[in-house]
This record gives C-alpha cells, structure tokens and sequence, in this order.
C-alpha cells in the first residue's frame, strides 16, 4: 500500500523503520516541519544539546559505543557549519553517523537567503557521502541509502540537506527495503592472498598483530575472533588509539598501544618484528613514526576493507581487501586446517626479548610530594573504576595519552576518542551520546581543562536529561601538549599555552546545578573519585595535576621506533630541523 | 551497459592492483570512470583530485547512458604508480562512482581530442595554413578573408603538433574538448 504523506513524516517515519531510538539536535527555521513532526510522536527521543557540534560529537560517541549509526538533526546554515567538525572528525575515525540538514526553500536556493549555505558544498570533502535532497517523493528512499552507506564498507558520516519546502509537501513513502544500492563494498578477502598470510603465520619467528579501529568497526565477532587467533598463535599484539578494547589490556599477549605514545615494548616489537599483520589500521604517521625506518626488516600483511587505505603510506607484501571479520574467520579455518603451525621455539625466544623490553617498565612514574601527577590520577581512576560497567571517552592533548597508557580497555566499543583529527571538545559531548546509549553504565570522559572549555555549554544538556556523566579534569593550566612541543622544539619559549582566568569549576558545577569536586592533594584522590563514583547525576572532577608533566614514552618527530624519548633526562636535542616542521 | 562495453562490477578486480610496483618515474595514465549522472558528481571527482593535490592533465564529462543515469568521465593524469594507485582506490570510494578503468594498463585503448584552430594571417601565411591543415586532415569550419577556423581529431599528439605549427602562421586561439577514450577490441 503506497502511503501518502509530508517529508517531514517521511524523515521521522524513516527514522523510525531504521530503528533509530535517539537523535541528537538543535532546531531552527528550516527544519521547523520536522521538529513539528518529532513532537507529533514518542518512537524516538531527542536530546536537546547547545550547540550543533555538540550533537555531532554526541551522535559520534552513541555510535562509538554500540555499534549503531548516530543520528543528528540540525538546521541551515550555522546549524550546518556548525556540524562540520563533527562530521570531518567522523570521517577521519569511520564513525557512522547521519547528519540531517534544514536548507531553505528550493526557489530560494542560491540567493543568499537568510541562514542560506551551500551545506552539501562545503560537506563534500568532509562526509562519505552526502545528498540535497528536492522532491520529496525520493526523500525516505535516501534517507535508507543513507543509513546503508554510513554502515557498509567503512563507515563514515553521511548528510542529507532538506530544503524546507521539500519537507512540507507531501508524497510517497518508500519503506526500508533490502538495498538496491550500487554500493556494495567487497567483504570477503581473496582466499590466495589469506593462505599467504597463513603461510607466512607457520614460519614468522619474530611476528606481531598491529590492530586497529577497523576491528571494532567490523563489529563484537571480529575481536572475538582475533583473540582466538592471538590465543592460538600465541603471538603478540598491539593497537593504535582506535583499536583498544579488540583485545583485553588484561590478555598476557597485549603489548599495550604502539605509536607516538605508545609503550616501549609495542614500539620496539614493531621494528624488530619479522611479519607484521596490520589487522583495520592504516599506517597512520602517528604510527609509523620516519617511514624510512618504519619496521625495516618485516614482511606486511595488511587487512584492511578500504583499498585506498592498502599501500597508501606504506608498501606491504600481502594485501588483503576485506572485511576483518570475515577474513579472520577465513584465515583461522585455512590455518586449522593445515595444522595449527607455528614456529613455537623461535616465537618463545621473541617473547624472551619482548619481556626484557617490557622489563624497562616504560609507564613507571613516582608519585611524591603534595602535587598529583596525571599518570597518579588515571592509575587510581583505572583502579576505582576497572570493575564497573565502563565507558571512557577523552578529549584531545596529553590526558588523552595518560588515559591510553594507564586504563585498561577490556571489551571493543569502551573508549571513545578523536583519534584521526585530533578534536578538542570532542569527549564530553561524545559522553552525553554514550550516557544516552547506556544509561546505567559509569561514563567518564578525561579531559584537559582546556579541551573541556570548548564545549562545556553541555553541562545544560546533561542537566536537562540527568546524564551522570563524570568530566574527570586533568587541570594544569596549561594546553599540555602545546607546552610538551614548544618544551621540546622551541626553547621552552611558551606561546599561548597556559590559561589565565580559568573558571572556578566547582563553582561553574554549580551554576548549572550539577556536582563539583576539587581535589589538588593525593592523599585526598580516592576519596573524591569515589565520591565522584558516587553521585547520581553529573559531576565536574577539577583534579589539579602538577603543570609541568610532559608525556612519554615519546618518538619525537622524524625519528624511528626505536628513539623513543623515555623521559625529561633524554630531551636535549631530541628533534633535528627536518623533525620540526612535522606536527 | 552493453553500450560502453564494461563489464559490471569489474572495479574490484581490474582497476585496482593491490601489488603495485613503487617506482619513481612518473606516468600519465588514462582513467574512465563511470558516475552516476547526479548533481554535484564532477565535484566529488575533481575536489579529491585537488583536496589530495593530485594532476588532472585533462578531462572531460559528458552523459553517455541516459536510462542508466551514467556519465562517462575521461582523466588524463600523471604520477608515480603509487600515486596512480591511490588515485584509482580514491576514485573506487567514491559513492557515485560504479567503476574505474585504467585504459593505460588494461590492454589498448583509442585516445581522441577534438580541437579548434583561429588562424589569422595574410598571403603565404594563409596559404601555408590551408596547406598543413590538408596534410593533418583538419577541416575548415569557419572562414574571413584574414583568418581560418580550423577542426582537427586525433591523438593528443597529433593536436599539439598543429599547434606547433600553426603558432608562426597566426595562430590566436585554441580550443580543446579533452580526451576521450576507449579500449581496443570487446
């Protein structure tokens, strides 16, 4: 039965068929029909947020944390531009999310109208995909593409622009149906290629898994899978930013994560290693470090469902387009059944070397004096927190690090962070969006004072639907890792890197009715993360940390693997010239 | 699609090499891609090539499928086979793109370019540009009595050297359309 109705019915109605339950919004003139329309139902909840970059982010950190797409409603022109960070921050990391824009009327399009913008212009380069949608009989059918190709192949963020009058006129519905899309992304890998692999497997005596975000994203059965096969093969594994959680911190196979930041161990398995299976990572310079030294001596496998992503920065021997999911499970059957080899003599002496690298403890750090370093507060946060039902989001800087290197992630889909684009203000709106997803799971986001400024007009929005989101504020007055840099490369020469007239954040807690807790001595610590821990409702933690912590273990930039900085003592002239005008 | 003699689906397969070499030396290659003929999709097509600063030598579009909704876009463009590569997986994510032809390495192909000539001179000058426009086969498509309009087809090549010589006879003004490309045989 072909069903009659206005585009703006058409939006909710599709929303509703793909089984959204939750978007995240801010209203305005040109989507005013559809606002008309949500308040005409009770199918789905929106969230009010303060402003649109905020129901981005939190449209990102619901996705983030279950796997599903985000939804996020905005209007024309600012409410679009407004959205743009979040939506290049989605791309960057292949978070799924839809985007749906108000646009003035068709007639008026290209006039400069008031709260006109080229929205799908300026979105091109920072979406998957993105349509202006103008009759409104084909809205609903896009609206489903839509959804099929922010989730398939790699996902991404989509936007659909809708002129006002579009959503006005009435048509007819399409349903959800199976896709007819043109797009359907290979998931299977080429059997050759993954036998090559497993071959590769029976004979590496110094081999490593480099995972990352891909393994998530493929969904819960790839990090089941991958901890079979890191089990059964007894290698070691490491992870970007984005891949924590594929394999538990507590598995005695986990390096801990690799890169910039990342452990000593994982670092130096990487460039000593003989086979290196790069399962959904992407050879990020965070990553690679130098790419002339990048693991000199490893043959490469790279699973990766992206082809523009395999031999992009770094040339491997054995590339395998497909899902990680499925070819996991390929690669474990063929392997199987060609006997479960592994070189076990050579890849145990491999272990004796990864044990005297992990020997050097390069996350040790003294806690002494009156002043709580950083790495203290995350190890006690990790410690009061391990056993809960946990979800951690970060803003950007060097919080973020300390929160990669000292909690530990246990299951995929736990720990929401801007990886690729590096977004300050991304974790707190990223924690509304993961508290609306699971109301009753601890959900903290670490952040820097700084980081936490950008978006803090949230407060209102955990306030107005009482999400107990705990914003854990590393406070150093200082942009950290900024300071870290200009320490490092520009003669300690501070420019523009500390706050003056910092808010009183209890204080600002309190402005917005919400809970503040000041905690500057360490004695004091784990009291107050309990009695952040334990209050029902949203609490500002403004825990003041020493202001002059820099991050390591570090690979300053234009170096390899192995110069890792491993703490102050070693950075004397630890960037050369042709390091410095690298970011 | 049996008019533009593609097999469907064959992206995956053909366009791209998952083992290229990574060789230095710069190649110009000739890429079709298929796109959906939509508002914005030669956008998409061009804001990757400037957004990632790769080379368009030369380009050109044109709706070749209208029940299909299938435009054909031509690109000649240059760079290490790496670079190459990458162009042809970018071009492959793209949403509106259903397929991606390297004509520069599956097997032989025809290149045309059509081009227009203002030549304007007096005596031998003219006559000498009659002359050369027989022997490439160019056609005169407009006439004064001080200048010609000259049309030519052929090979990138054969339109650059006209217009070598035609620069000392007088020659103000060019116009080209860009290749177009298809592979030999079925």
């Amino acid at each position: 039965m072909k069903r009659q109705m206005t585009g703006a019915k058409m939006i909710v109605q599709a929303l509703i068929d793909q089984g959204v339950d939750t978007v995240f919004g801010y209203p305005g003139g040109a989507v005013l029909p559809i606002y008309d329309e949500v308040f005409q139902q009770n199918s789905i909840k929106h969230i009010l947020v303060r402003h649109e970059q905020g129901a981005v982010h939190a449209a990102e950190g619901y996705a983030r944390s279950t796997g599903k797409p985000g939804v996020a409603l905005v209007t024309s022109g600012p409410g679009a531009t407004n959205a743009v960070t979040g939506l290049t921050d989605a791309l960057m990391d292949s978070i799924p999310i839809i985007v749906l824009t108000g646009q003035v009327p068709t007639f008026m399009i290209g006039s400069d109208a008031f709260q006109e913008a080229d929205t799908v212009g300026i979105t091109r380069p920072c979406t998957k995909h993105n349509w202006l949608v103008k009759e409104t009989d084909k809205l609903s059918s896009v609206v489903h593409e839509a959804f099929h190709v922010a989730t398939s192949g790699r996902p991404g963020p989509v936007l659909i622009d809708i002129p006002k009058d579009v959503q006005f006129a009435t048509g007819i519905y399409t349903p959800k149906t199976t896709s007819t899309s043109h797009y359907q992304p290979q998931v299977k890998g080429d059997l050759e290629e993954i036998t090559e692999l497993v071959a590769a497997i029976e004979k590496a005596k110094r081999p490593v898994f480099y995972t990352g975000g891909g393994v998530i994203n493929s969904g819960p059965a790839a990090s089941q899978l991958l901890r079979e096969l890191v089990e059964a093969t007894g290698f070691p594994i490491t992870s970007t930013l984005m891949g924590l959680g594929c394999y538990p911190a507590s598995g005695d196979k986990w390096l801990g994560m690799l890169g910039m930041h990342g452990l000593y161990e994982a670092n130096m398995a990487m460039h000593g290693c003989d086979l290196m299976i790069n399962i959904g990572a992407r050879f990020d310079d965070r990553i690679t470090g130098v790419i002339d030294s990048f693991s000199p001596k490893s043959k490469k496998a790279h699973i990766d469902i992206d082809a523009s992503s395999i031999n992009k920065v770094i040339r491997v021997d054995i590339p395998i387009l497909g899902d990680v999911a499925h070819v996991l499970e390929d690669l474990l059957k063929i392997w199987k059944s060609r006997g479960r080899k592994t070189n076990s003599e050579a890849v145990a002496k491999w272990w004796k070397q990864i044990e005297e690298w992990r020997s050097v403890d390069c996350l040790k750090f003294e806690q002494k004096g009156k002043v709580i370093k950083p790495q203290y507060a995350l190890s006690r946060l990790e410690a009061l927190t391990k056993d809960h039902d946990r979800y951690i989001c970060t803003e950007v800087g060097q919080h973020q690090m300390w929160a990669a290197q000292y909690l530990g992630f246990e299951d995929p889909n736990r720990w929401m962070t801007s990886g690729g684009l590096g977004t300050m203000g991304y974790g707190f709106p990223a924690s509304i969006g993961v508290q609306m997803a699971h109301p009753d799971a601890t959900v903290i986001n670490v952040a820097g004072e700084a980081s936490w400024l950008m978006n803090m007009q949230e407060m209102g929005t955990a306030m107005q639907y009482n999400l107990p989101v705990k914003q854990f504020i590393l406070n150093n007055e200082r942009l950290g890792m900024v300071r870290q840099w200009q320490e490092l490369l520009h003669g300690e020469r501070y420019s523009q890197s500390w706050s003056e007239s910092l808010p009183d954040f209890v204080k600002l807690a309190e402005a917005f009715g919400a809970k503040g807790i000041l905690c500057s001595d360490p004695d004091d610590l784990d009291d107050a993360i309990m009695e952040m821990l334990n209050h029902d409702g949203p609490v500002i933690f403004d825990c003041l940390v020493e202001k002059h912590e820099n991050c390591f273990p570090m690979i300053p930039s234009g170096k390899a693997h192995n110069e890792m900085l491993m703490g102050d003592a070693d950075t004397q002239n630890a960037i050369d010239a042709k390091g410095s005008v690298l970011v | 699609m049996s008019a533009l003699k593609i097999k469907k689906g064959a992206t995956s397969h053909s366009a791209y090499n998952l083992r290229p070499n990574f060789s230095d030396v710069v190649e110009r290659h000739t890429l079709a891609v298929l796109v959906e003929n939509e508002p914005g999709v030669l956008a998409r097509v061009i804001g990757l090539f400037s957004g990632r600063g790769y080379n368009i030598d030369s380009l050109t579009v044109a709706e070749v499928d209208h029940t299909g909704h299938l435009s054909r876009i031509t690109i000649v463009t240059s760079g290490t086979p790496q670079v190459i590569e990458q162009i042809k997986a970018q071009l492959g994510r793209i949403i509106s793109v259903h397929d991606v032809h390297d004509l520069t390495v599956e097997g032989a192909s025809v290149e045309r370019e059509l081009a227009m000539f203002k030549v304007a001179g007096k005596g031998d000058h003219r006559v000498e540009a009659l002359r050369l426009a027989d022997i490439f086969r160019a056609n005169v498509v407009d006439s004064t009595l001080e200048s010609f309009i000259f049309e030519i087809t052929g090979a990138p090549e054969k339109i650059d050297a006209f217009a070598d010589l035609m620069r000392p006879l007088g020659l103000i003004e060019v116009a080209r359309t860009g290749v177009a490309a298809l592979s030999r045989g079925d």
